[in-house]
């Protein structure tokens, strides 16, 4: 077992003319919550690409040693198939049936949609919606959880309820996570590490750690510091306002 | 309570304004402002309507008429479907065929009736020929672009959960084309049963369309009404069965969003 199963080594990456990246390091530890963040258009979704080995690097290494699952930042789930035949995908290596329906049961209680089952996506919520696109990748065997803006489609108060629908689900489903994510609150509320990158060609300009069990308050004074280190980092804040804030949190 | 009142209204209204029809026409005929001759009475049409059906004729005519629209049709599903699937899926091939496909599906269907007659002769040969003309085209242009409109995370989830090229197709592709090709299934089934009726008046020894020719040709304008009624009825009854299609629940979503 590999307690690295997440490893992009000296990586450089390019679309055409276009530098993406430029010999980036960065490895994800073994149940570790990893929050990628940084200005629009900086690369963090090819990063993830990288990870999942959609795309291949120009240079450099990408190691990936487990499964890995993808929750993505359109609506993916099949709208021709119900609740229960979206989340069923996620099963597919299991041929055993009674096993399959347990296992199906157990996550629709655990997502809370027990009588939509046999619902179709258009018939759900938004909020709804990407707790089965959760769902389906959770379900079975994964080790690696790679998520591409999940929440960013839904409004401001659903969103914070699915942060804590996805903490709650880690913690019964705990898995290695990496989180694409523009949302600043997001990526301090739920991630243990936050990697900030710079415009491209990306590079790593600085790394947060989060040290505090999830579910996080959104209010939390770590939270909220964090959220102001980052933007500080990312030139979004003043470095004096953030120190006056950090002296309010303590 | 309100929306069941306003429901069964609903149901009513149809025939409410298909009886003023009637009233209409029956007013206006009894008025004589025209010549039996040329303007029969409900009264002319119906008795038209139980002689073709006593001799058999009529039953023979809407026989012949919906068996080249079905196989002509048929042929056009059969083809057109994996032809625009190809097409939708190959680059290279569309931007080489498209320019093909848009001139002949531009291109009347009726045009091709002297090639048809040259080529098949009079009967059922020509007439299928020229729905299939009719027909094809539209919806292998329909297909490409139901396929070009899939959305591309479809196939990066298939990939994800390891489909094969087959559930690729079957399980991805199909299913997400389903309610824009029924869309285009019933636009080109009534195409066709326009062209149908076009072309039996001309290289039809039977038919709906043959029918009414031959009613003109014989003055008996009772007849020919008597016609246009059967084909309009068919027409819609053909639209009626293909919406059954949007009712399947796994293609209520593309009509429903």
């Amino acid at each position: 077992m590999n307690d690295r199963p997440l490893v992009v080594d000296n990586v450089s990456f390019s679309f055409g003319s276009v530098g993406v990246f430029e010999r980036i390091s960065l490895s994800i530890d073994r149940g570790e919550f990893v929050a990628v963040v940084g200005p629009s258009g900086c690369g963090k979704t090819t990063l993830l690409n990288l990870f999942s080995q959609f795309i291949k690097p120009d240079s450099g290494r990408v190691m990936c040693t487990e499964r890995v699952r993808m929750v993505y930042q359109t609506d993916s789930l099949f709208p021709w198939q119900t609740v229960r035949e979206n989340i069923e995908l996620g099963l597919r290596s299991l041929t055993d049936k009674a096993e399959r329906t347990r296992q199906l049961g157990e996550m629709l209680k655990l997502i809370k949609l027990e009588g939509f089952a046999n619902h179709y996506p258009h018939q759900l919520s938004g909020g709804m919606r990407q707790r089965v696109e959760l769902a389906r990748a959770l379900i079975g065997d994964s080790d690696i959880l790679l998520l591409d803006e999940p929440f960013s489609s839904l409004d401001y108060l659903t969103r914070i309820r699915m942060r804590n629908e996805l903490a709650r689900m880690l913690d019964k489903l705990p898995r290695t996570v990496v989180l694409v994510t523009h949302d600043i609150e997001e990526a301090a509320q739920l991630a243990d590490r936050i990697v900030v990158l710079s415009d491209r060609p990306a590079r790593i300009c600085s790394e947060f750690y989060v040290e505090l069990a999830r579910p996080r308050e959104l209010t939390h004074p770590t939270v909220v510091t964090t959220v102001h280190e980052i933007l500080a980092e990312l030139g979004l804040e003043h470095e004096g306002r953030q120190a006056t804030l950090q002296g309010v949190a303590q | 309570m309100i929306g069941k009142t306003v429901s069964s209204k609903g149901r009513i209204l149809p025939f409410v304004v298909l009886l003023s029809a009637l009233l209409i026409w029956t007013v206006v005929s009894s008025l004589h402002v025209f010549p039996e001759s040329v303007f029969p009475s409900p009264l002319a049409v119906a008795r038209g309507f139980v002689e073709e059906l006593r001799t058999g004729r009529l039953t023979d005519d809407i026989v012949a008429s919906l068996f080249r629209v079905t196989t002509g049709f048929g042929l056009a599903v059969l083809f057109g479907i994996p032809v625009g699937l190809w097409l939708g899926n190959h680059a290279r091939a569309r931007t080489a065929f498209l320019p093909l496909v848009n001139f002949f599906r531009s291109l009347s269907p009726l045009a091709w009736i002297p090639f048809a007659i040259l080529w098949f002769g009079i009967g059922d040969l020509p007439t299928v020929f020229l729905i299939f003309m009719a027909s094809f085209f539209p919806l292998v242009l329909a297909t490409v672009a139901a396929v070009a409109n899939i959305p591309s995370v479809y196939f990066r989830v298939a990939r994800d959960y390891r489909f094969s090229s087959r559930e690729m197709l079957l399980n991805v592709t199909l299913p997400a084309i389903a309610p824009q090709v029924i869309t285009s299934l019933r636009v080109t089934a009534g195409l066709a049963w326009l062209v149908v009726v076009a072309a039996e008046m001309i290289a039809g020894r039977a038919g709906l369309g043959f029918a009414i020719w031959d009613a003109r040709n014989g003055l008996r304008m009772d007849l020919l009404v008597c016609g246009m009624i059967v084909i309009g009825v068919i027409g819609v009854i053909l639209d009626r069965i293909l919406l059954q299609l949007t009712k399947i629940p796994s293609v209520r979503w593309g009509y429903e969003r």
